[in-house]
């Protein structure tokens, strides 16, 4: 088995253009007709639905951004009555607002049909048996590959995250075959079968799908050596489906968009100006059939080059890059990249709400890397000795996280400077003089 | 028994105790006593106040972290060797101090010491066994 759905999978690029063509007419009507911020937008630049004949077209209409959907949580995007919605996900809502995304069951059925796609372009069949460890909930990590699974076949595992020797005893006692978390849990995973003295030939593991944060080639061959397997790579958010919005195949050289639901544009960040192939820019989606939350032009801050090379697995859905970093925030510190999202999911985790302010600078040639994080009542500690035991025990998260160590520096509530209501993430003082890192 | 402080965390920037004082000062708090720790990046400003629960809410107001804390307090003395004498009766229960302060009182010839030590129950017991008087919340009120 090669293929999920071969006919799509491998069509011929006009005939991909021309799926295109008719259901973005299709969707933009859709969207003009129930959801009040396009009408208005489209309205303020004076274009109707009756102006998108096709593809070609969709430079005609307006970007929306992660802003927009926090104003219009939670229904103000909603395209169809909320009693046809079977399905919300969310993000983990990093300024106080989350964002909500509804599914219809069409919408779910798409969704998994491409979490179905990527798991046939790693390897699986119906005869596999997958265990799924990314979390389950309102994340849509668990859920999208576990929908997957499903729809491929294969025994599913829904392990969701953590207790990683429950992870280990059923990967071993029930023989999966693939496993689907991030990147970092997968390595994880992998030093603590190390530890119980499993060589990385002896579990029965053959491929795992590995997303949802920022990983290097260097993690994939760390993972890669350390499970026996072959990484694949897949992307998503949630705002546009979940994971699954496109894969990797066994090239593992950039990841197949699943075109004929989604369109993918790259356009210059600061202008909004569309960029030809091959350029590196931000990465816009417009979902083409989804019902429920169909973004248009949504811009998803990823930096990215797409490509239509032909692949040698014969997919002919144009293929993306990892995500070189974001539009807004994507850091390289001692030579590591690091983006805020990572260090906000530290944060989370360790029980702290995610107002923080990374500053980089640079002394002795070497770079200097501090977090500030505030701290709320609960965690106030009297003396000296506790607040600096809960900086320490922060930064030894933040470094098996990142790879790299940081000061932690507990600030006072509300202290970080914040611009329109937002904290100001990052201060790098080393970047005055040089131009933005993704210009090039 | 024990005697409440405040604690409020402090970022290390000039002005930072001008403000803390004089929010309270708007809302008309007396401090009787206070004391801060400092670090390089942050300080812990510890406090005992007329109105604890007047201090604490103005301060959440302006979005502080401030923590009321049990603290030992010890009326000693003012002559030479008292705190010596409080420090050792501690010394001899195996109680260790985590910080302490001291204040004066407007009129009598006494100082008091705020002591913050992990088991306040077993300080006030050795100290008062030792014949210390310990003071109160309600005795900073008439100071």
């Amino acid at each position: 088995m090669r293929y999920f759905q071969e006919k799509i999978e491998t069509m011929p690029l006009e005939e991909i253009r021309k799926i295109q063509s008719e259901k973005l007419v299709r969707q933009v009507r859709h969207v003009y007709e129930h959801v009040r911020c396009y009408r208005e937008r489209m309205d303020e630049m004076g274009v109707k639905p009756e102006d998108i004949h096709g593809i070609d077209d969709l430079r005609k209409l307006p970007f929306l951004t992660k802003d927009d959907l926090r104003d219009n949580y939670p229904f103000g995007l909603l395209a169809v009555p909320k009693k046809d919605c079977v399905r919300i996900q969310s993000t983990s809502g990093t300024t106080g607002r989350r964002v909500v995304a509804f599914y219809t069951q069409h919408d779910v059925d798409l969704w998994e049909e491409c979490c179905a796609r990527a798991l046939v372009a790693a390897g699986a069949t119906s005869d596999d048996v997958c265990q799924v460890s990314y979390g389950y909930g309102l994340f849509t990590g668990g859920p999208g590959l576990n929908g997957g699974s499903h729809k491929l076949g294969c025994l599913t595992l829904p392990m969701s995250s953590g207790n990683t020797d429950r992870q280990i005893q059923f990967m071993m006692d029930l023989g999966a075959t693939v496993l689907c978390c991030t990147p970092s849990y997968a390595a994880y995973i992998g030093e603590s079968l190390k530890e119980r003295g499993i060589a990385p030939e002896d579990n029965p593991l053959k491929a795992g799908i590995f997303g949802a944060e920022p990983w290097t080639e260097e993690m994939r061959q760390g993972i890669q050596k350390a499970l026996g397997i072959k990484a694949y790579d897949i992307y998503g958010l949630t705002e546009i489906s979940g994971p699954g919005v496109s894969f990797e195949c066994e090239e593992q050289q950039g990841m197949h968009i699943n075109e004929d639901h989604f369109v993918a544009e790259i356009i210059d960040p600061d202008t909004g100006e569309v960029l030809p192939e091959g350029s590196k820019g931000e990465l816009v989606f417009t979902c083409l059939d989804k019902e429920a939350f169909p973004l248009l032009r949504y811009r998803t801050r990823d930096i990215c080059v797409l490509s239509r090379k032909k692949c040698s697995c014969g997919r002919t859905f144009m293929r993306m890059t990892k995500p070189m970093g974001r539009s807004d925030d994507m850091l390289i510190i001692r030579g590591v990249n690091v983006f805020p999202s990572q260090i906000e999911t530290v944060l989370l985790k360790e029980g702290y709400a995610p107002n923080y302010q990374i500053i980089v600078d640079r002394a002795n040639n070497t770079d200097v890397f501090d977090i500030m994080v505030e701290m709320d009542d609960d965690m106030f500690a009297d003396t000296v000795a506790g607040i600096t035991r809960r900086e320490k025990a922060l930064a030894t998260a933040m470094k098996s996280m990142l790879g790299i160590n940081p000061a932690i520096h507990l600030v006072a509530p509300r202290s970080i400077q914040r611009s329109e209501g937002k904290a100001v993430r990052v201060i790098d003082k080393r970047k005055l003089t040089s131009d933005r890192q993704w210009k090039g | 028994m024990a005697l409440k402080q405040l604690s409020v965390f402090v970022d290390n920037t000039s002005g930072a105790l001008a403000d803390i004082t004089s929010i309270l000062a708007q809302a008309e708090v007396n401090l009787r006593a206070l004391s801060i720790a400092d670090t390089e990046h942050f300080g812990i400003l510890r406090m005992i106040v007329s109105d604890n629960d007047l201090a604490t809410s103005v301060l959440k107001e302006h979005n502080y972290a401030v923590k009321e804390t049990q603290v030992v307090g010890v009326k000693i003395g003012d002559a030479p060797g008292r705190l010596a004498a409080v420090l050792t009766v501690l010394k001899d229960a195996g109680i260790n101090l985590e910080y302490l302060y001291a204040f004066c009182a407007r009129t009598e010839r006494h100082a008091y010491m705020v002591i913050r030590v992990a088991d306040n129950e077993k300080a006030e017991k050795v100290l008062t066994e030792a014949g210390f008087h310990m003071i109160t919340d309600s005795d900073v009120l008439k100071l």
